[in-house]
């Protein structure tokens, strides 16, 4: 598992936004142990805006942060919001959203395959969040990018995995680049879904956040990642229609 | 001289970016700028001279998802 070189000691990527408080925040991302995080960069209200506690804060909990263009409904404006995250973050990383529908914010892939062939080539490490289209994931590969991270389900709904088939396929597509889902994660049994498949990590925000008890549901989530990863590195069975038994039948007695 | 902040008609002295953003609060915060829709890298602020109705962005790290 390699994020442009980066080796995360968990595969559970968070985002910081929504939750209660700063305190929980940073309780959840403890109780979690994750070490890469989600964040945005916003209008700042003046010199005492919010931004600066926020950066300070995260800043001091170690880990490393991920970008994002979160609300870039254009190639300019997520190019140009990647640009200046570049340089407040001080780091070349860019969760890449290019949103293309209001209702489902899916992802508008032309103009991420084309925002991606910009930043790839002006040095960003590109993160792209995308539908779990194999055509769209070659484009963004030929682009630069060497990771990719197809949607569970839209942003926000806590829908889980909608597509396996597609996100399956996907991973048997490129089984050497690094593959994340993100997005529509709403259960740890999504999470562990997403890692059984192969996946590399999962990224999510709400399904935390929002919990009633967000540090122990991030925890939650921690463990279903590892079950999950662990699970697929063990081999799953094959399901079979019919019934077999576990129990030996040799040897069985005649009591009836 | 008359520019947008953050989408806000704002008067400012100052011409030159740089001391603009001192002028209206901003001058040891982490932000990043954009005139007009163009990043301005902060080695750029001190030669960037702004004119009357340029629109100027001030964004700052935030909550993201």
């Amino acid at each position: 598992m390699d994020f442009y070189g980066f080796t995360p000691r968990s595969r559970l990527f968070l985002g910081t936004a929504q939750y209660p408080s700063p305190a929980v925040l940073q309780k959840s991302v403890e109780a979690a142990g994750v070490d890469v995080v989600t964040v945005s960069l916003r209008r700042e209200a003046g010199r005492l805006g919010g931004g600066q506690d926020f950066w300070a804060l995260i800043r001091s909990l170690g880990v490393r942060v991920l970008p994002n263009t979160a609300g870039c409904h254009s190639v300019k404006e997520a190019v140009t919001t990647a640009q200046m995250a570049r340089e407040v973050f001080g780091t070349p990383w860019i969760k890449l959203e290019v949103i293309g529908e209001a209702d489902t914010l899916q992802p508008d892939v032309f103009g991420l395959v084309e925002a991606a062939r910009i930043l790839c080539a002006e040095g960003f490490e590109v993160f792209p969040y995308m539908t779990e289209d194999l055509v769209v994931a070659e484009r963004l590969v030929e682009a630069g990018c060497r990771v990719l991270m197809p949607w569970g389900a839209p942003i926000g709904t806590g829908k889980g995995l909608n597509n396996p088939y597609g996100l399956r396929a996907l991973r048997a597509h490129f089984p050497d680049v690094p593959l994340v889902v993100d997005a529509g994660i709403g259960l740890p049994s999504h999470a562990a879904a997403a890692m059984e498949l192969g996946y590399d990590a999962v990224l999510l925000n709400t399904a935390v956040a929002k919990a009633g008890d967000p540090a122990a549901m991030a925890a939650a989530f921690a463990r279903a990642v590892e079950a999950g990863r662990l699970a697929f590195e063990a081999g799953p069975m094959e399901p079979r229609d019919m019934a077999a038994p576990s129990t030996p039948v040799l040897g069985r007695a005649l009591l009836g | 001289m008359r520019i947008i902040v953050n989408g806000d008609t704002r008067e400012v002295a100052a011409s030159v970016l740089a001391e603009a953003l001192a002028e209206l609060g901003y001058a040891d915060a982490v932000v990043a700028t954009a005139v007009n829709e163009s990043f301005v890298p902060t080695g750029a602020r001190a030669r960037t001279i702004l004119s009357d109705g340029d629109r100027l962005e001030i964004l700052a790290p935030m909550q993201g998802g």
